[in-house]
């Protein structure tokens, strides 16, 4: 069942670009916006295209549907939320920012707040350790081994 | 014959894999030389095999011999030959076996060119590479075969999907694999050290070129994808943030992470432990791409295959491949001691700076990717994270870094002059300010990240490029100081210069085409035409052509502006001859300054026909500037430290041990 | 406190590898879009009759009912496969379906019918699709389940089969009629 709805959408999707052959709006100012939105609604049966750029007929249909309500003088939001009630958040590629999505939205904030307080601390240790005979790295043990190359005993180990 | 001999070759290979594997690393435990030097015949010969398999199932598809499964499946007699060879690879069991093919070659030059390697390093390295080895042909072997075979064999196939049938697209999976797998290398140098219990800047110096290469072959073939998409798929895009996609480009964050953390494991002794996490996640991000494209967990263009046994053989892939040397590294970093101190402001802290904003960059795309799954397993709920959220999160990420890279390079080791390196940089803040001011007289109503990320990527253009002149004493006047500075500088620094300077030509194209690209869609009849900022595309006519293995809609368009000619360009809507979905070739003229861009779609069924034309601004500016990158990464390649091994001096490995 | 540290990737690997294990259950369908109207009122049913003469199609009409709204079409291949197991879904289950032709021309929509034979309680013609829209459909065919009280109980997307029909359906009217 859900195999031949699979392949039905396969077969429409084409990835083929969906060059709009319904009749567009004559304002081009409405016109532009109902452009953007389409490209902002995503193709419920495509894989991630949005609804301007699909083929399959539920696409064709919500492209009317959206210029229909921008002609009617329902504002971009209005027709998000007409959408996101009969299909859910999905339809949207900008997920909204509510309880399901804090994650999502703070997340990278947190992430960048936690590695920051990690490289703070880093430096913070680091400056901390008292001078203690560290390993010399490469720079230095090249240094140590020129100098004392020139002072005439053999360098190195 | 061939087909089953290239079957017998795959198990030979993974007896040689299974010997690799296990004896050179008992042997580098136990000190027993003979058991260790069994890596490098092992190597190559395990190597051989798997050539030896994969041209196999190359001459497969090019005598279309449809007797074998997939032949028949991904392929046609009437295509053209490379489209025949290159469907070796343009399907799931092929691709694996390429996968396969690009690890033995990875590991086969770490045992021919590693001569200077510690024998103990090499045979665990090659011994950890074998192991991925032994996961990736048992995976092909019992779930995946290339060469399982039809009988009776078809007079005929189903033919390539036609999207795959492009240039581009026939390179892409190469260059892909090469970085995707090349970090494999990588990752057992570090799970190696890790088992060593000894990291130091001998084996930064061993592991940089590897991961360099891996890197340019990785930024080459994500280029080479977007460059495709945006020829073949017809709406002039270049990046959806599509799930595999981001399984690409979470390899080249982390591993660009990694190549300058290296840096200061090489030169400082420091951030070792970080560098050899990093070794292992650049890894265990391509794994994972691997598991998102290949399980069906995820729907996506890009996706291979929907079989659930496949899943969950790569998933315990991915478990056992990646929780083994994590696990080994919680248990053995934190015994790891620090080198070389700096203070914040310096080179070190540069980059230590880099690393931090590159890694949140990763997070933020692994959890743009991911959250939609989670989410459905958690709440039920179904959301989609699309390019709104991106351009919301990981490109206010990226400004920052880039604001950096300028700075970066004029610091130095342990101690830098901040202040001194802005000073350098004012005729770069000037030119990214007016930038800035351009961008937002051009288009006063656009996004707000357009002037910001133009403003960026000049800055970074002529930070990178006063750097280079400063270092070369350019402005000394001297032009025989100036060429033997400019000779005598060391390869590695031209890389660093041509690769931050292709990034930042690329940013600016990105900036472009994303900010100011406009469309116009149109029914018109042949004979009408349509204008777009100033162009006028006029549809002279629309005809049928053959070519080898389609037949296409050509359509005609002339190109004017102000009544001056500028360009023909001929559009397609092809139609293969097996697969049902039609396909659009885009007729693109390019200029530095902009992409006219015209594609045909279906005609009404009144003699007109459905037009888009796009105009897209520095759009090739992405692509010149990627290969700006590759070119610098090729050239710190060839810088003579690399070629010549690791050149140790004698006292060093000795103090600086873990 | 440092080894905790060390331990974080391991960990974070472990959570994802468990929630990945969790997603390649055979029985996840990855491209499936769950009906966002489930559990909600149904939205408002008023179309034109289908039939010759026939009153208008209401929802309303059959409140206090537990019915099925399958959206089919004449053009769509799947509805053509599914039409001889929608006769069961009334006969067998004892719940009326109401046919709504979604985007389809009313005489193909009746000749459809009369060539395949008509198992619907009532039927109605959703010329413009807009209804459908409001049922948040994919696609046609679809079925929706509205219990008495009007709240929509469950979408079965795709055509009706006998796999479906046992395994979706019945359970769902089962668990509908509690």
């Amino acid at each position: 069942m859900r195999r031949v709805l699979a392949v039905l959408a396969v077969l429409w999707l084409g990835l083929a670009p969906a060059l709009a052959e319904e009749a567009q709006l004559a304002d081009p100012k409405l016109e532009q916006r109902a452009r953007d939105l389409s490209r902002e609604i995503r193709c419920v049966v495509c894989q991630s295209q949005s609804v301007a750029d699909s083929d399959a007929d539920i696409a064709r249909e919500l492209r009317v549907l959206i210029r229909e309500q921008i002609a009617a003088g329902k504002s971009d939001q209005d027709i998000r939320d007409y959408l996101v009630a009969r299909y859910g958040d999905f339809v949207l590629f900008d997920p909204p920012f509510k309880a399901s999505t804090y994650a999502l939205w703070i997340g990278p904030f947190a992430v960048l707040v936690l590695a920051g307080l990690v490289v703070v601390l880093f430096f913070r240790r680091r400056a901390q350790e008292p001078a203690r005979a560290r390993a010399l790295d490469p720079d230095e043990q090249g240094r140590v081994e020129r100098l004392l190359r020139e002072d005439g005993t053999e360098g190195g180990t | 014959m061939i087909p089953e001999l290239g079957h017998y070759a795959l198990v030979l290979a993974l007896v040689m894999a299974l010997a690799q594997a296990s004896l050179p690393m008992v042997g580098a435990a136990r000190g027993t030389r003979p058991w260790m030097q069994l890596a490098k015949p092992a190597a190559l010969a395990q190597f051989g095999f798997v050539a030896f398999a994969f041209l196999a199932l190359m001459q497969a598809f090019a005598t279309s011999d449809f007797s074998v499964a997939i032949v028949t499946q991904h392929s046609h007699s009437q295509q053209p030959l490379i489209y025949k060879l290159s469907g070796t690879w343009g399907n799931h069991e092929g691709s694996l076996l390429l996968w396969v093919l690009i690890l033995t070659i990875f590991g086969a030059l770490v045992a021919l060119f590693g001569e200077n390697l510690p024998p103990r390093l090499k045979a665990r390295t090659l011994s950890v590479q074998a192991m991925i080895s032994i996961g990736f042909i048992l995976f092909m072997l019992f779930t995946s075969n290339p060469f399982a075979r039809l009988n009776p064999a078809p007079l005929e196939g189903d033919e390539l999907n036609p999207l795959l049938q492009d240039p581009g697209l026939a390179m892409h999976p190469p260059m892909l694999y090469l970085g995707y797998v090349g970090f494999s290398i990588v990752f057992s140098f570090a799970v190696a050290a890790l088992i060593d219990g000894k990291v130091d800047a001998a084996w930064a110096r061993w592991v940089r070129p590897w991961c360099l290469l891996s890197w340019t072959c990785l930024t080459g073939g994500i280029v080479l994808g977007s460059w495709w998409a945006y020829n073949e798929l017809g709406w002039g895009g270049w990046w959806f943030w599509d799930p595999v996609e981001n399984a690409s480009f979470m390899p080249w964050l982390i591993g660009t992470a990694l190549l300058h953390s290296a840096l200061v494991v090489e030169k400082r002794g420091a951030l070792k432990s970080w560098t050899i996490l990093l070794s292992i996640l650049t890894f265990g991000f391509s794994l994972l791409g691997t598991f998102l494209v290949r399980s069906g967990i995820i729907t996506s263009v890009h996706a291979f295959a929907d079989d659930p046994t496949r899943g969950v053989f790569i998933l315990a892939l991915l478990t056992i491949a990646i929780g083994a040397p994590l696990t080994l590294f919680a248990l053995r970093a934190p015994t790891m001691r620090g080198g070389g101190l700096f203070a914040p402001l310096s080179r070190e802290g540069a980059l230590v700076m880099n690393n931090l904003l590159l890694a949140t960059m990763c997070a933020t795309v692994l959890l743009g990717t991911l959250y939609p799954l989670l989410l459905e397993l958690t709440t039920g709920g179904t959301v989609s994270v699309g390019m709104p959220f991106y351009g919301a999160t990981f490109v206010p990420l990226a400004l920052p870094l880039l604001l950096l890279m300028a700075v970066g390079p004029f610091m130095g080791w342990k101690r830098g002059d901040v202040r001194g390196a802005l000073q350098r940089l004012i005729a770069a803040g000037i030119a990214a300010f007016g930038a800035a001011v351009i961008a937002i007289w051009m288009k006063t109503d656009g996004p707000i990240l357009a002037p910001l990320g133009l403003a960026a990527g000049v800055w970074l253009l002529i930070g990178t490029a006063i750097e280079f002149m400063e270092r070369i004493h350019l402005f000394e006047g001297n032009a025989a100081r100036i060429w033997t500075r400019a000779r005598h500088m060391p390869r590695a620094a031209y890389g660093m210069s041509l690769a931050h300077f292709g990034l930042a030509v690329a940013i600016i194209g990105m900036t472009g085409a994303a900010a100011w690209k406009t469309e116009e869609i149109k029914v018109l009849q042949p004979g009408q035409s349509l204008s777009l900022q100033g162009y006028d595309f006029k549809l002279e006519s629309v005809g049928g052509i053959r070519g080898d293995n389609y037949l296409a809609d050509q359509a005609h368009f002339i190109v004017s502006a102000d009544g001056e000619f500028i360009a023909d360009l001929y559009p397609e809507r092809r139609q293969y001859l097996v697969q049902p979905m039609p396909t659009t070739e885009a007729a693109i003229r390019s200029t530095p300054l902009a992409d006219l861009y015209a594609v045909i779609g279906e005609p009404d069924g009144k003699g007109g026909w459905i037009v888009r034309v796009y105009h897209e601004p520095l759009v090739s500016w992405i692509w010149f500037g990627a290969l700006i990158m590759v070119a610098g990464g090729l050239t710190s390649l060839s810088d003579r430290r690399y070629r010549v091994g690791a050149p140790v001096r004698a006292g060093a490995t000795q103090v600086a041990k873990a | 406190m440092r080894r905790l540290v060390f331990l974080l990737p391991v960990l974070i690997v472990a959570l994802l590898v468990a929630a990945f294990w969790r997603g390649l259950d055979p029985n996840r369908d990855p491209s499936a879009l769950p009906s966002a109207l489930v559990g909600k009122a149904a939205p408002a049913v008023d179309l034109p009759g289908l039939a010759d003469g026939a009153p208008r199609l209401q929802l309303a009409a059959f409140k206090g009912k537990l019915v099925a709204i399958n959206f089919f079409a004449s053009w769509c291949v799947p509805c053509r496969a599914e039409h001889p197991y929608l006769k069961q879904v009334g006969a067998e289950l004892g719940v009326p379906v109401i046919g709504i032709a979604w985007k389809d021309k009313t005489e193909a929509s009746r000749a459809f019918l009369a060539e395949l034979g008509d198992p619907y309680a009532a039927t109605g013609a959703d010329e413009n699709g807009r209804t459908g829209i409001d049922f948040g459909i994919t696609g046609v065919p679809e079925t929706f389940l509205v219990d008495g009280a009007g709240i929509v109980r469950y979408r079965l997307a795709g055509p009706v089969t006998p796999e479906t029909l046992k395994g979706e359906l019945a359970p769902a009217i089962a668990e509908a009629r509690k």
